[in-house]
């Protein structure tokens, strides 16, 4: 593995160097607020008919922390306790996936338009 | 490419999966397709993650396996419940989403304290920490006692609970908890740094439950989107704690959209966000009795079929009463045969009909009512002058004049479902006290207003059956 390869991966498991690395704090905070702007208007544009499928299907996408729990879980060097939390919360995560996406699919397939309405 | 670009790149392409999985929510026909490329992002979310975990060396794999099947198995039961059941549902989901991000928080608070590591203690990871914690937490029991409250299980509450100094007990409880984050801030290595941790957890946990003790079932469309915000914010708190901009965006995702709904629930009762979290709503009025008895109009269920059988346009307005009583599909045989007669049926929503955002659409769409027919109050309000009946079922301050008129009414200016403009209104209601909110209805003593007292779902059936049999001609 290059030199480059290693200074790389210690940005994404900066744990395994025993440091934060070089954060890069101001770019995290730009990817918010632009991810925000994107949500918002999406959001907006969200027929009223589909607001609670659209709950559930957030509820599932931001079940997303399970990147970060498997990351906490798997870590080498990490407490006993801590991995356990990670896997607590790897199995919360994977309860709110599974049924986040179930639930919001089992809601959608039932919203049917009029019969001989046109498209 | 390096392993750690390739993970980078599942990332990215999950992102824009997520973004274009809520682009396609905009429509019922594309909604499905928004679910699909959901899955598809979270599958090459997870998949980048195990990779990234592989490659730099990570361990307890069949630990980890272990906690998916776990949770897959309690999961899929949970998709499974009864479309009534949906709010309480989404509460729990919410109460896990804030769990895990309170664990992981806790997590990489104790992994770094453990190594000592002052690098990775730096101030602004200590912030993205304590506000992970912070929200996950009170977010995991305030989701908690709202599906408590919503699947009215007994030892907790329904009506709200109001005690004198209330405001400022949680106010002084979350400035406590911001103090002690703060000191956590400025020395997260001390030796007493563990316990105030523990403390900020303690607090947090207490805050959720005390922040929704006082809120009553008529803000629970609200408070749901509120805590579905607190949950998205959560996950981005993590993503500055990882340095992850996946964990980032969909969590800001899963914020936006709590806050666009809250906003519209706050704007559909015309009450502001402080309003509804310190507020305490909802308390019986005793002053209000003290006026003239009024008397309620009965009348039966065939003289109701034959009027409706007579109309052009009947407006059914249904509410949290509907979904209790689980009468969508009587309703829909009402439907049928109304418009067998040939006449038109509509549903008149109002934003917070219910118990969460959209409640109403989701039950109405589960009776096979084609949406086409379920119409937002601002659409209906003009066509109610127009309708011969207003049929309300189960639905009682959405329908309320008193929120246009009266001035001293705790709901005046939140908008409203003008059945009252109807020329005949029936409205169906379990038994004769006020509704949830235990506001006197004026539109129940209206000339124009006919009470059918009785289970919605027997009620609506029996008049679905009168119209069947024809006795209504």
């Amino acid at each position: 593995m290059s030199l480059l390869d290693a200074s790389t991966l210690a940005l994404i498991r900066p744990e395994a160097h025993g440091g934060h690395g070089q954060l890069d704090f101001m770019g995290a905070l730009f990817v918010f607020m632009l991810a925000t702007f994107i949500g918002l208007m999406a959001i907006q544009r969200v027929s009223r008919l589909l607001h609670t499928p659209l709950m559930s299907l957030t509820n599932a996408i931001s079940a997303i922390a399970v990147v970060g729990a498997i990351i906490v879980a798997a870590g080498k060097d990490a407490p006993t306790y801590v991995t356990a939390l990670g896997l607590v919360a790897i199995f919360c995560s994977t309860t709110n996936i599974v049924s986040g996406f179930l639930i919001t699919d089992r809601m959608l397939k039932m919203f049917k338009k009029r019969e001989g309405a046109p498209k | 490419m390096s392993p750690e670009n390739l993970v980078q790149l599942l990332y990215l392409v999950a992102t824009g999966l997520f973004i274009m999985s809520l682009r396609w929510m905009s429509d019922p026909e594309t909604a499905r397709k928004g679910v699909f490329s959901g899955v598809a992002a979270m599958i090459l979310a997870v998949a980048g993650t195990l990779a990234g975990v592989v490659t730099t060396g990570g361990t307890h794999y069949w630990w980890i396996l272990l906690a998916f099947a776990v949770g897959a198995g309690v999961g899929y039961p949970l998709a499974q419940v009864p479309l009534t059941a949906v709010p309480q549902r989404t509460a729990l989901s919410h109460a896990f989403g804030g769990l895990a991000a309170g664990l992981v928080g806790a997590g990489k608070f104790f992994l770094y304290y453990g190594q000592d590591n002052a690098e990775a203690l730096a101030p602004y990871i200590v912030i993205a920490i304590a506000l992970e914690v912070l929200l996950g937490f009170l977010t995991f029991t305030g989701s908690l006692m709202a599906a408590g409250k919503l699947q009215e299980i007994k030892w907790i509450p329904q009506r709200p609970v109001t005690y004198p100094g209330q405001n400022v007990i949680n106010f002084g409880l979350f400035a406590l908890a911001l103090a002690l984050g703060a000191a956590l801030v400025l020395h997260p290595l001390a030796a007493w740094a563990p316990a105030a941790f523990l403390l900020v957890v303690l607090l947090s946990l207490a805050f959720g439950v005390l922040l929704i003790l006082p809120i009553g079932g008529a803000d629970m469309p609200t408070v749901i989107s509120i805590l579905n915000a607190y949950a998205g914010l959560s996950a981005v708190a993590m993503g500055f704690v990882l340095n992850n901009k996946l964990l980032i965006t969909a969590g800001a995702l899963d914020g936006s959209s709590g806050l666009i709904l809250s906003i519209i629930m706050c704007k559909a009762m015309n009450r502001s966000f402080t309003n509804v979290l310190f507020g305490a709503f909802g308390q019986a009025q005793a002053a209000a009795a003290g006026g003239e008895a009024k008397v309620y109009k009965p009348d039966t269920v065939e003289s109701a079929a034959q009027i409706m059988a007579q109309a052009d346009l009947v407006v059914i307005v249904p509410g949290y009463g509907m979904a209790v009583a689980q009468a969508q599909h009587r309703v829909r045989e009402l439907y049928d045969q109304l418009k067998k007669r040939g006449v038109t049926v509509k549903f008149a929503i109002h934003p917070v009909a219910g118990r969460m955002p959209g409640h109403m659409n989701v039950l109405l769409a589960e009776a096979e009512i084609p949406y086409d027919d379920l119409v937002e109050m601002d659409e209906i309000n003009g066509d109610l002058p127009q309708a011969d009946v207003a049929l309300i079922i189960g639905a009682n301050d959405v329908v309320n004049p008193a929120a246009r008129a009266d001035k001293t009414s705790p709901i005046y200016g939140m908008p409203i479902i003008d059945a009252d403009k109807a020329r005949t209104v029936y409205a169906i209601k379990r038994s004769k006290n006020p509704g949830f909110a235990g506001i006197e209805n004026e539109l129940y003593y209206l000339d124009k207003t006919f009470m059918l007292f009785g289970d919605a779902k027997v009620v609506v059936g029996e008049l679905a059956r009168q119209l069947a049999e024809g006795g209504a001609h």
